[in-house]
């Protein structure tokens, strides 16, 4: 698998390394447009000087798999593995009001500390008797460095309206503190951001197919993979990523996987008991793309992602669906003049 | 269908919910704190204690007791019983003036407020003219006397607060009358006190603070005698024969007056005797003074204060001179107020016990017994004597052990007087409480108390002192008792209040008590855990210490908090009652954070914040040494740093200057409102500067290298299945502040041998929990989904024997969840999320049996727990759903929520201050609550004749009450309709606009 984007002056590049990358992320302005092709079927030659101007608008997704979490944690494998890793997605945008973000924190297990404060302070409300000030908890500070800094999707005096899916009015600071405390291997927070300008703007399409027959947990969510994804996400028109959320996927039970350490034996995380025990679904990327379009992408449309979970496989799944063609190109645009998003 | 038969099967459920919890409030008990005034009403035997809080406490006999809560938060200042009725007057420091009656209601007495009052003076006067400063009911039970800081008396008709004009006295009618030659003529100051001639009801004697008294008529309206006394008034006191009138002043002199003639007899109104008791040098004043005659034989003289200024300026004394007895009676704290209880129907008999309020105790002294000793009080008994540390509480205690604990406490109370409690107020209605209950809390002094939590009273049963087992360097000269001979003034200690304890590392901070072999366990501050074992006879025991090193060879520690205490060597004689059979000292000697006893297998198990160990205490050796410190954890593996240490000490040393320097606190009204003010503005200044920097708070993941994620939280035996299903072996359970837990398996020898054969414990498993919350609580759940029953619980027949054939569970309460795993093999089988739904963490969890209201044979075990936000829970076994909650303890109340213990059958305990336990109850079937009922005194004086007798008339009043109340809940609901009205209008008026 090649990774390859666009840069400013429409030159097609590679991302291999992660000083390319970096200058990737750098030079995105304001969309970062990444090819993905087999690596048997790269066409080298492309590389260089005005190799893109001919097909301007190509339409480019990324794709991304998350863990099969039949195994615990295992890399996440897309060309350079170690270089991407989801880290946060904004979620269940066709059921937020527009000035409100809900943001997903990825722990993972891994080192980087969420690394967020937070703060009492008021907020202006409008209610029946006019506007009134009301108490709230907002973003204090960020630690460099952090799992939330590095998101970009929240930002110091944010005001957090919820944590996974509870109202936070009317708690204390700290209670509010160890709430988001347990929940941190799974953090959901939606927020009413103090910056509105980076909103993303969603379009009648899109909140039509969010009322269609979804949970609330379901829904779009952008995602951010990467350090530097805030410029993905604040772009104007961001690319979809649809979810297919399992309902009880929000509320993620990595913490009951417990570690249980027998005499003389191997340590174990603790799999539930079978009477309610529920395999966490495996939840499905797929690349932001018009199911109206090709056959090639039905596959993703169904929701069957090869279960074998070989590298191999779905490398080929997702080549075969994301290789750009010039008919999606041509139906994006025409989305695109038309102003509307379709989502499932 | 399924639908609706799941809805039957949840009201049902709703409806076993109602039978079986309930929650109540159901009273308080240990001495109020900060009491600010003290009333007593011979003709009701009753007590009244008015706290700083606002908070009126009324008490008679043991188990009669009352309490009301003023609306205003304000201090209560004086507390006045009205003569031959059951109702009072209080003051408060708002200078609003409530009436307050005891009222029959179901057979039972309740404590209500029925009026209130404050004067109001002439439009324009200030407002020191109606200030009130002195109250005197009349003995007609119809009128009060208000003296006022302008120095005018106000007389007003009770109960209905009538202010009746015409026969006020005011300042000026008093001064015309003044003689000319009297010095402070031109002003006499506030009133400071008002007595009526106890033969005479129409004559009163005003005090002014200037000094003068006057004795007027009510009926003739006039002055009949000026006493020109010129030093400040403190007190006045009118003798029982009328002749005398007694005056005590702020020099620290008391004088006596004749009383009778007519004005201008210049004989008789000569001072006839005066005197500064404690003279030379300069005294402080005489706060109050009072003379009682006896029937043969001179009378009592006692009075407050008058103590040398420079010398013994300090001390809280109250004077007691009869005959050749002279007494100063040295209390540890401030005194509030006294009052002495006389025999006899009318209260016309001897006097017979001195009733002393003082800040932190009550104190009544038998004034009849030789050597006046003190009487033991049966409730309001200071908790805090010395400073709570922990409590404990056991339920439903054998008879055997119960009359052990109460024989070794009867030897303790010796030096109390024999008389019975003189308080005989009300009856007590209550029903003999169906089990006997023990509390015991631990002490800062190394103290464990023994509390009979039975009832109504918190009674002290016993005193266990753990002291005695080691060197402290407590001075030998602070002995309570001593009193040197010929020392003037002939100061003789009295009451129990003593906060100071020189050793902060006697500290109790565990208890385990169990209650059917009598052994307990006691662990403190210094790492010090002593088993006891309860003996009827006094003995010697030379006590050896096994230290137990819980580092374990983990390398890079150093403590650099407190050492260990030192065991004394020789042999020491213990008295009748728990003594000691084992000590055990943690190294490093950090706190005891984790303590249990098997009474059974003869262990004691205990863990500190570096590991945990467990101690056979019939053989005396270790069985097995854990330590959970992680070797990052720098806070842990430090201590309390010294600094933190001589913090609390210069701290204590402050507080002893306070208590030497402390200049007793009177009336001062004006400053006291620019004090607040002050306080005000200040509170203002810090809140605008907490806007600038506001409070953060991090958010973070735990991790394993979080301080004090190895300090050990809980420790269970249970006899289990813990390697497979098919046999069940003794275990040992640990879990830690880093959501750890440790399993052992605990190899015990057969009966006959375990004297001598080893006992081994060997690891058995270890769960990590992911979220890493730290562990509360640990308990394994039997076949049936019952708690295991406690030790020797089933041998002596009072619990039925475990089921032992189905598989048993394991509940593992965290801070943050309660889950529940399989057993032998640990996998989680059900959870409730407690922290990651409402924010609230677990504080305190308890297993409780909750018996139905409804049928006898009913009942469910639940789990009690508390939450950081002051919320109790009750959780059903085994399924760990939420039953009820009921908001408990304010969150802001730390402490109040630190101090919690559950009962085993539904109740709880929790401090409202350092001195009052609050008892609730979630049970619908234990519920301890008072029930008594007051009658008001039969007087058939003339003056009462009118007011009802018959209850036939005293329930029609309540009727009409009732009647009139309902119809004020109909206007209320009225007004508030129109209000929504008007509301709705309006919101349509704003809609049109826009």
């Amino acid at each position: 698998m090649l990774v390859c984007y666009a840069d400013v002056h429409g030159d097609l590049l590679p991302i291999n390394n992660d000083d390319n990358y970096h200058k990737a992320i750098s030079t995105a302005s304001p969309l970062l447009r990444l090819f993905l092709q087999r690596k048997e079927e790269a066409d080298y030659t492309t590389f260089g000087t005005d190799s893109l101007t001919r097909k301007k608008n190509t339409v480019l997704s990324a794709v991304l798999l998350r863990p099969d979490t039949n195994r615990k944690k295992p890399p996440v494998i897309i060309s350079l593995p170690k270089d991407f890793r989801p880290v946060s997605s904004i979620i269940d945008v066709d059921i937020l009001p527009e000035t409100h973000r809900r943001v997903r924190l990825y722990k993972h297990g891994q080192e980087k500390p969420l690394g967020f404060y937070i703060r009492d302070g008021s907020s202006v409300r409008v209610t029946p008797q006019g506007l009134e000030k009301v108490p709230g908890i907002f973003i204090s500070r960020m630690v460099p460095g952090g799992l939330a800094e590095s998101t970009g999707l929240l930002a110091v005096n944010d005001e957090v309206l919820e944590v996974n899916g509870i109202e936070v009015a009317g708690k204390s600071l700290d209670q509010v503190t160890d709430m988001m405390i347990a929940n941190s291997h799974n953090l959901i927070i939606t927020v009413k951001p103090a910056n509105q300008r980076n909103n993303v703007v969603r379009s009648r399409g899109g909140a039509a197919s969010g009322s269609s027959g979804r949970s609330s947990d379901s829904g779009a969510s952008y995602y951010g993979y990467t350090s530097h994804s805030a410029s993905g996400a604040a772009a104007p028109v961001p690319s979809h990523i649809i979810q297919n959320f399992p309902a009880g996927d929000l509320e993620s039970d990595e913490d009951d996987e417990d570690l249980v350490i027998e005499a003389g034996g191997e340590a174990e995380p603790i799999r539930r008991a079978p009477s309610n025990y529920s395999m966490p679904s495996v939840p499905l990327y797929q690349p932001h793309l018009d199911l109206r379009t090709t056959s090639t992408l039905s596959v993703n449309a169904n929701g069957t992602l090869p279960a074998s979970g070989s590298s191999g496989s779905l490398n080929n799944a997702l080549a075969a669906s994301t290789t750009p063609s010039p008919d999606r190109a041509m139906q994006r645009r025409n989305l695109e003049e038309d102003g509307t998003v379709i989502t499932l | 269908m399924k639908r609706l038969r799941r809805h039957g099967q949840e009201s049902q459920r709703e409806r076993i919910k109602q039978e079986l919890f309930q929650f109540n409030k159901a009273m308080e008990h240990g001495f109020p704190h900060q009491p600010s005034a003290l009333g007593y009403s011979a003709s009701l035997q009753l007590l009244a204690i008015g706290t700083r809080s606002g908070a009126i406490k009324l008490y008679g006999a043991p188990g009669v007791e009352f309490m009301g809560l003023h609306e205003e938060n304000a201090a209560v200042t004086q507390v006045h019983f009205l003569p031959h009725q059951a109702g009072l007057v209080t003051l408060l420091d708002d200078n609003s003036l409530h009436m307050w009656t005891l009222r029959a209601h179901k057979g039972q007495s309740e404590l209500l407020e029925i009026g209130r009052f404050t004067l109001t003076g002439p439009p324009g006067a200030s407002p020191s003219v109606t200030s009130v400063t002195a109250v005197l009911p009349h003995s007609s039970g119809e009128l009060l006397l208000l003296g006022t800081e302008g120095g005018h008396v106000f007389i007003v008709e009770v109960p209905g607060f009538r202010e009746l004009e015409e026969r006020n006295i005011s300042l000026d009618q008093v001064a015309n009358s003044v003689p000319e030659d009297y010095i402070g003529r031109r002003n006499l100051e506030h009133v400071e006190a008002l007595q009526e001639n106890p033969v005479n009801p129409d004559q009163i004697v005003i005090g002014y603070g200037r000094g003068l008294m006057v004795i007027w008529d009510l009926e003739k309206l006039c002055a009949t005698q000026h006493i020109p006394a010129t030093q400040q008034l403190e007190s006045v006191w009118w003798t029982d024969d009328g002749k005398y009138i007694l005056s005590s002043h702020s020099d620290g002199s008391y004088c006596r007056w004749m009383v009778g003639g007519e004005d201008g007899n210049e004989e008789e109104e000569e001072e006839e005797k005066s005197d500064i008791p404690y003279g030379h040098f300069p005294c402080k004043a005489i706060s109050k003074i009072v003379q009682l005659p006896t029937k043969e034989g001179p009378p009592f003289l006692l009075f407050s204060g008058g103590m040398p200024r420079a010398s013994y300026g300090d001390r809280h004394c109250i004077t007691v001179i009869h005959s050749k007895t002279h007494v100063a009676l040295d209390f540890t704290s401030r005194i509030i107020d006294f009052f002495v209880i006389k025999d006899g129907p009318r209260s016309a008999g001897e006097p017979s016990a001195l009733v002393v309020l003082v800040e932190e105790e009550l104190v009544i002294i038998d004034l009849q017994t030789e050597g006046w000793p003190v009487i033991q009080t049966p409730y309001l008994v200071p908790l805090h004597s010395s400073a709570i540390t922990c409590s404990h509480h056991v339920s439903a205690i054998p008879l055997k052990l119960w009359e052990r604990v109460i024989a070794a406490g009867d030897l303790q109370n010796t030096h109390y007087s024999k008389k019975p409690w003189p308080i005989t107020g009300g009856q007590n209605l209550a029903s003999d409480p169906p089990q006997r209950d023990l509390l015991l809390t631990g002490h800062e002094d190394g103290t464990v108390r023994f509390w009979d939590a039975s009832g109504v009273c918190l009674y002290p049963m016993y005193k266990l002192s753990t002291s005695a087992v080691f060197h402290t360097d407590t001075d030998p000269n602070d002995n309570m008792n001593q009193s040197t001979e010929g020392e003037w003034p002939p100061f003789r200690k009295v009451g129990c209040f003593d906060p100071y304890s020189d050793d902060p590392r006697l500290g109790i901070q565990k208890i385990h008590l169990c209650k059917y072999s009598g052994y307990l366990t006691v662990a403190g501050t210094a790492g010090q855990i002593l088993v006891l074992e309860l003996n009827d006879e006094a003995a010697e025991h030379t006590i050896e210490a096994k230290v137990v090193d819980l580092l374990q060879g983990q390398e890079g520690f150093r403590w650099k908090g407190h050492t260990r205490l030192d065991v004394r060597e020789d042999p020491v004689l213990f008295p009748p009652g728990f003594q000691p059979l084992a000590l055990v000292q943690c190294q490093p000697p950090a706190v005891v954070t984790a303590l249990t006893l098997h009474s059974e297998w003869k262990l004691v198990a205990f863990g500190t914040s570096h590991g945990f160990a467990v101690y056979d205490y019939q053989q005396k050796n270790n069985i097995l040494i854990k330590c959970t410190l992680n070797p990052s954890d720098q806070l842990a593996m430090e201590g309390p740093l010294s600094r933190v240490k001589s913090i609390k000490k210069s701290l204590r040393q402050s507080f002893r200057r306070i208590r030497r320097s402390r200049v007793s606190l009177r009336k001062h009204h004006v400053n006291n409102a620019a004090k607040l003010q002050d306080a005000n503005a200040r509170l203002e200044a810090e809140l605008a500067e907490m806007e600038l920097a506001p409070v953060q708070r991090k958010i973070e993941a735990r991790s394993s290298d979080d301080s004090f994620t190895g300090l050990v939280r809980t420790l269970y035996f249970a006899d289990t299945f813990l390697s497979d299903s098919s046999h069940n072996t003794p275990s040992l359970w640990a879990g830690t502040n880093g959501g750890c837990v440790f399993a052992y398996m605990l190899r015990l020898p057969s009966v006959e041998h375990r004297a001598d054969e080893p006992i081994t414990a060997q690891p058995a498993k270890e769960i990590q929990l992911m979220h890493r919350a730290p562990i509360v609580g640990i308990v394994v759940l039997d076949g049936h989904g019952a708690p295991l029953p406690e030790p020797l619980e089933v041998a002596h027949d009072l619990a039925r024997s475990p089921d032992m054939h189905g598989s048993h569970h394991l509940l593992v309460i965290s801070e943050e969840q309660f889950k529940v795993f399989t057993l032998p093999k640990v996998s989680a089988k059900m959870k409730l999320k407690l922290t990651a739904v409402d924010g609230s963490r677990v504080r305190r969890a308890g297993v409780a049996w909750f018996g139905s209201n409804r049928t006898e044979d009913y009942g469910e075990s639940g789990l009690m727990v508390l939450t950081n936000q002051g919320d109790v829970h009750v959780v059903s076994l085994p399924g760990v759903k939420l039953q009820v909650h009921y908001n408990c303890i304010r969150r802001e109340d730390v402490s109040g929520i630190a101090s919690c213990v559950f009962t085993k059958h539904g109740q709880g305990f929790y401090l409202i201050s350092p001195s009052e336990f609050e008892r609730f109850s979630l049970s619908t079937r234990n519920l301890v609550e008072p029930h008594c009922l007051v009658e008001a005194p039969q007087y058939s004086a003339p003056s009462t004749q009118h007011r009802p007798h018959a209850n036939k008339a005293s329930s029609a009043q309540r009727n009409a009450r009732h009647e009139s109340e309902d119809a004020e809940v109909l206007q209320e609901i009225q007004k508030s309709l129109e209000a929504d009205q008007m509301l709705f209008s309006e919101n349509n008026v704003k809609s049109a606009l826009a």
